[in-house]
């Protein structure tokens, strides 16, 4: 029996979907069996992101209309062997297609196959949000440290608190740009959560490879170097229950003179 | 032809009494009243006099007061200060309960939700930006008030708004309305403070130990140390 876990925000453009894609990514690379829904009916991005547009026959609104059996609209990550899938939104309609209580009739059913169903939740809190929000057992918030989407998340969480079933809500503050925290004109991370007061389930630096990687439709989570990947792959751990140390954002600059000063043992 | 008097009228310095017997019909009160108020000579032309009804173990409706009222005005130059009654019904009781009782709640108020109560609140957390608290008496917030408070929001101008750290957004008591500054320094705010209105009908905001003598109300215990 699998978790479902929503990833909602409240705000638009904070990163759900990314989100969504790399944690699918990092938890089927930690061998789990994950299945990504997303429900923004209407507005999908999801299989963009994952780069399996192309692949859609079916959709959401199909499987809940029953027009086809639930893995018939399922659409296969090639890159993982029979690990990560993707059930992806219909275009041609809109959130109105689909009601809570089949949404969880649905994703109830794909816990029995799979390990974790990550939902996409669209932006807003009407119908999407409400249908999003129905299947899930626990929910991670997604927010920027900007004040507007702060307040967005807020609004969210006591949504999600009136939830009933629903574990407490997780926080991931999104796209840190550190120089900005650092002269003042970004929340910090522990504003952020010290607002919400919420449990932080991770950070992730704002970097230009996630966007390309976006643009390419491969999840940044595929590479191993890049920091906000593994900011990701810390948070699909950390979803698994190990505990891991939040990623040091700012690097400390290695020159000469700190270089020198190790060499020689008085530096850190 | 009548054993006992069902109205009795009575002089004090604060004007006069009338004690009317709450055992017998209503239509007999109204009948020997109307008598009575007729019956009085009218020495005094100018003066109004203030009149305190007192109705006993009778329950009055809010009708009948009216109907009390217009007898007694229309008579003489008489004013109805005030109908006393040993009654309540359950209803106005429940009603006066909770309009004096403080109503607790553990919590944070987020972004978009509202809680409101008839009485005092005395919230046990923050209230967050964009959140927003009202209650028919005073608002009490242990943590920060970043959010919207409304006190005495049925119109209740001595109800105050005291907060752990004083941030609001807006303030309001009964209908006047402050706006906060457009930036706060949270290093500044080490102490707790408090919002009423001042005597000058103005909504300000000071130290939460003036309180005690502004609002003497606001301490019901009683007994000594």
């Amino acid at each position: 029996m699998g978790e479902a876990i929503v990833i909602t925000s409240g705000k638009g453009g904070v990163g759900k979907t990314t989100t969504t894609a790399n944690l699918g990514t990092a938890l089927a690379l930690q061998e789990k069996k994950v299945c990504l829904v997303d429900t923004d009916i209407g507005l999908r991005n999801l299989d963009v992101v994952m780069g399996l547009e192309n692949r859609i026959i079916y959709d959401l609104v199909d499987v809940v209309e029953e027009r086809c059996k639930t893995h018939q609209a399922l659409v296969k990550d090639k890159r993982f062997n029979d690990l990560l899938y993707l059930l992806p939104a219909a275009q041609t309609t809109d959130k109105s297609a689909v009601h809570p209580e089949q949404m969880k009739k649905l994703i109830d059913e794909l816990k029995q196959d799979y390990d974790y169903i990550l939902i996409d939740c669209p932006a807003g809190i009407e119908q999407g949000y409400k249908n999003a929000v129905a299947g899930a057992d626990r929910a991670i918030v997604v927010t920027t440290p900007e004040k507007s989407s702060v307040r967005d998340a807020d609004r969210v969480i006591g949504l999600l608190e009136k939830e009933e079933g629903m574990a407490p809500p997780k926080l991931i503050v999104n796209r840190i740009r550190h120089h900005m925290v650092k002269d003042g004109d970004m929340l910090d991370v522990d504003e952020v959560a010290a607002h919400l007061s919420i449990e932080l389930i991770g950070i992730v630096a704002d970097d230009d490879e996630v966007i390309k990687s976006s643009h390419n439709g491969e999840p940044v989570a595929h590479n191993p170097n890049n920091r906000a990947s593994i900011a990701y792959r810390n948070i699909a751990r950390r979803i698994l229950g190990e505990s891991v140390p939040l990623q040091q954002l700012d690097p400390v600059k290695e020159t000469f003179f700190t270089k020198f000063k190790r060499f020689i043992g008085i530096g850190r | 032809m009548k054993q006992s008097q069902n109205v009795v009228i009575k002089g004090t310095k604060d004007g006069l009494t009338l004690q009317l017997n709450d055992k017998c019909a209503y239509n007999e009160l109204i009948e020997e009243l109307t008598e009575k108020l007729d019956g009085v000579v009218q020495d005094q032309e100018d003066t109004l006099i203030t009149v305190t009804v007192q109705t006993g173990n009778r329950y009055v409706t809010e009708e009948e007061k009216e109907e009390l009222r217009q007898l007694i005005r229309k008579h003489r130059h008489l004013v109805v200060e005030e109908i006393k009654s040993n009654v309540l019904t359950m209803e106005e009781a429940v009603q006066w309960k909770e309009e004096n009782e403080i109503v607790s709640y553990a919590g944070r108020i987020r972004s978009g939700q509202v809680l409101e109560v008839p009485g005092d609140l005395l919230l046990i957390g923050d209230v967050n930006p964009g959140g927003s608290v009202l209650a028919g008496g005073s608002i009490f917030v242990m943590g920060s008030l970043k959010g919207m408070a409304h006190a005495g929001c049925y119109g209740n101008d001595s109800a105050v708004i005291a907060a752990g750290k004083m941030m609001p957004s807006q303030l309001r008591i009964s209908d006047h309305l402050t706006r906060s500054p457009d930036r706060y320094d949270e290093e500044e705010l080490t102490e707790s403070e408090c919002a009423f209105i001042n005597e000058a009908q103005q909504l300000v905001i000071d130290r939460l130990q003036v309180l005690k003598y502004l609002r003497p109300d606001l301490s019901t215990f009683k007994g000594g140390f």
